[in-house]
């Protein structure tokens, strides 16, 4: 509880560091991230952030220390090749994307392990640390690394905003952009490199193995909540975010443990959440609307048998009481299910109880009466449009009877001349 | 008077992966008119599309509309791609793919002004989808999205509009909504070029044909082009000669013309 009152109250000074570090850094990853996600390019930010590895090594060979700058560069260098050579591999060959990109990937990333391995075994103290690049530190973030995210974060932000329109036309149709004359080339040329800028901020705290992470999943994850752009942007921003924050915050409790898995992990948990709960497209609510339909089917197939019940005894009201037994002899329901039915019937008025037996009110009456009539108006329509026997409109109408809405209902009035309820049943 | 000419196309030919897809095509059309582009599958007609608006670069030949390189008269073309060439997931309303007819590469800084909103409803009042100006794309149907296309087209207040396939999988309101469009710009003595693989409906909706199978087979009238003679050459498996060219050309990497070869 102590560490997390001081990691909260930012009591330790690097704690600010850190924090403020990965606001920048998720920032920008998932901003840029969600058009590269858009883009179906997701996967490209995978090869760039394994591609990483090698230019951070000869970053620190050219400089003989950590010196963030050189570090940036050489990651920026190497991360921008990989994507040219997927292009390449892609345009000169029949070799299609999804290998170019596993090809690229390991090539990068296995030179990388061989010039990690050789710093490790040449050079001395100053290189300590260079192999949290791999899993990620991110309490190795300091003041000056706070500065150069800073900047980094602000040039996507602007970068993002001013180009907006360009990157969505891009993004959307980039054959119309290029037949209204939209440089198209240099457009996709500013989103990959804003692309490999925020893999590069990132990989200090991520490391090159997870950074992907988050360039993909805020993104996808937010798609699930909005269909607005301006809304999934933000929302991937404060996912990634709030991951970022999380997992800087169990690697700073627990120390020694790496930051990228920890902010993958909680990732994980948001893009978990998402696919649970987003509205419509969500599985909570896909199986909600489920059982709403189920519900709307039983009441309407009761409300249905007491119009059936009364038109077999040719009593024109829908008045008499029923037991259950009666209404079994009807349609053959599952008596705890018809219960059931029966009493969310009664409390939304359409049915009332007296002792064992049960009746249609006034507007349960109606309903009925309604129900009934779309059963046999579909039948109808069924029987006049197409080819069908008259053994097989009876099944077809069951399923049809409570979908059909108040619009539809009046069109096959029109097209059919049928007022009231057919006699027909079939 | 020698009539206005829209497109010029001189000795295009493009390749796609070392094959030959359009092959010494030379023809200019006539401006104000319905114009139909026809030919089998695989025949080039939507890279012949993608050359003249400029998005795939031709291996030899140049493209002219009206009179003059593309560039200096864009603002003056439209393009209305395959419906099935974009992710209709993409989370974008109606108004804001329309409005990408609006785009230029002058004004892309800018925000929208008044005037670009102004025209964006009235092309989506024109395709009778205002109901659903603020609709995701995702949730439309497939005539629907068709139609978000042609408004975008019509956003761009064009002379000359490209479409390819606009009237592949939509619906009979879609139809008869393209088609009035359609009677709309020819009244206004706009040109469209309309790719087409229906032959059933080809006299109905064109005034002019281009038929196309890799090389240029006829064009001209609707009597010109529909004989027997020109639709045996293009659909009849009578080119299979240029077919078995076309193929050895692709294994070989042969070079599709000589250095030297004047244009």
């Amino acid at each position: 509880m102590n560490t997390f009152l001081d990691f909260i109250s930012f009591r330790d000074p690097n704690v600010i560091y850190v924090v403020l570090g990965m606001l920048f850094v998720n920032t920008s990853s998932a901003l840029i991230g969600t058009f590269a996600f858009l883009r179906k390019r997701a996967l490209i930010g995978d090869a760039i952030a394994h591609s990483l590895l090698p230019g951070l090594c000869l970053g620190f060979l050219v400089a003989g220390e950590k010196n963030l700058i050189f570090l940036l560069i050489g990651a920026f260098v190497t991360g921008w090749l990989s994507t040219f050579a997927v292009d390449i591999i892609v345009n000169r060959t029949k070799v299609k994307q999804d290998a170019a990109i596993g090809i690229v990937l390991s090539t990068f990333f296995a030179l990388g392990i061989v010039l990690l391995t050789y710093i490790q075994q040449n050079a001395g103290g100053e290189q300590a640390g260079l192999d949290h690049f791999l899993f990620g530190q991110a309490a190795a973030i300091n003041r000056s690394d706070v500065w150069v995210f800073g900047v980094i974060v602000v040039l996507i932000i602007a970068v993002v905003g001013i180009f907006y329109r360009s990157f969505v036309v891009v993004c959307f149709n980039p054959d119309f952009a290029r037949s209204v004359g939209l440089p198209v080339r240099t457009i996709e040329f500013l989103i990959t490199s804003m692309t490999v800028l925020a893999i590069a901020s990132g990989i200090q705290a991520l490391g090159v193995i997870l950074m992907s992470a988050l360039i993909i999943t805020p993104g996808a994850a937010a798609r699930l909540w909005s269909h607005r752009l301006p809304r999934i942007l933000l929302l991937a921003v404060i996912f990634s975010v709030v991951s970022g924050i999380g997992g800087a915050y169990v690697s700073y409790a627990k120390a020694g443990m790496p930051t990228g898995p920890w902010v993958v992990m909680f990732l994980s948990i948001i893009v978990f959440l998402s696919i649970m709960l987003a509205p419509n497209r969500g599985i909570v609510s896909r199986i909600s609307r489920a059982r709403r339909n189920e519900r709307k089917i039983l009441q309407e197939n009761i409300l249905k048998a007491y119009y059936q019940y009364h038109e077999k005894k040719q009593t024109k009201k829908l008045d008499q009481l029923l037991t259950i037994d009666q209404i079994l002899s009807i349609r053959n329901f599952d008596t705890s299910d018809l219960m059931k039915g029966i009493k969310k019937l009664k409390r939304e008025g359409f049915m009332l109880q007296e002792g064992t037996t049960y009746a249609l009110t006034t507007p349960g009456q109606k309903e009925s009466k309604r129900v009934a009539r779309l059963h046999r108006l579909w039948e109808q329509y069924l029987l006049k449009r197409t080819q069908i026997d008259t053994d097989h409109v009876h099944s077809g109408a069951e399923a049809i009877e409570h979908i059909i809405t108040p619009e539809l209902e009046k069109e096959l009035e029109k097209e059919l001349g049928i007022e009231g309820i057919p006699d027909e049943d079939y | 008077m020698k009539k206005e000419v829209s497109v010029e196309v001189h000795n295009l030919t493009a390749t796609y992966g070392g094959r030959p897809v359009l092959w010494d095509i030379d023809f200019s059309l006539p401006a104000g008119q319905i114009i139909g582009i026809i030919g089998p599958n695989g025949s080039g007609k939507t890279t012949l599309l993608k050359a003249i608006m400029g998005i795939l670069e031709p291996s030899s030949g140049y493209v002219k509309v009206f009179d003059k390189p593309l560039d200096e008269v864009r603002e003056r073309v439209a393009y209305v791609p395959q419906r099935e060439s974009v992710d209709w997931d993409f989370p974008a309303s109606v108004f804001d793919v329309v409005m990408m007819g609006r785009y230029r590469k002058s004004n892309l800084l800018k925000r929208t002004n008044k005037a670009d909103v102004e025209i964006v409803e009235k092309s989506i009042e024109k395709v009778g989808l205002t109901e659903f100006k603020n609709r995701q794309i995702s949730q439309l149907s497939g005539g629907q999205q068709q139609r978000v296309f042609i408004a975008r087209a019509l956003a761009q207040k064009a002379d000359i509009y490209l479409m390819d396939e606009p009237f592949v999988g939509v619906d009979a309101a879609t139809e008869s909504s393209i088609l009035s469009i359609l009677q709309e710009m020819r009244k206004e003595g706009k040109t469209v070029l309309i790719i087409h693989h229906d032959l059933q409906t080809v006299s109905e909706y064109f005034d002019y044909l281009v038929l196309l199978n890799t090389r240029l087979v006829a064009k001209g009238t609707l009597q010109e082009v529909l004989t027997k003679e020109n639709l045996s050459n293009a659909y009849g498996g009578q080119l299979t000669l240029l077919a078995k060219v076309v193929d050895i050309i692709k294994k070989t990497e042969f070079p599709i013309r000589e250095k030297d070869v004047d244009l």
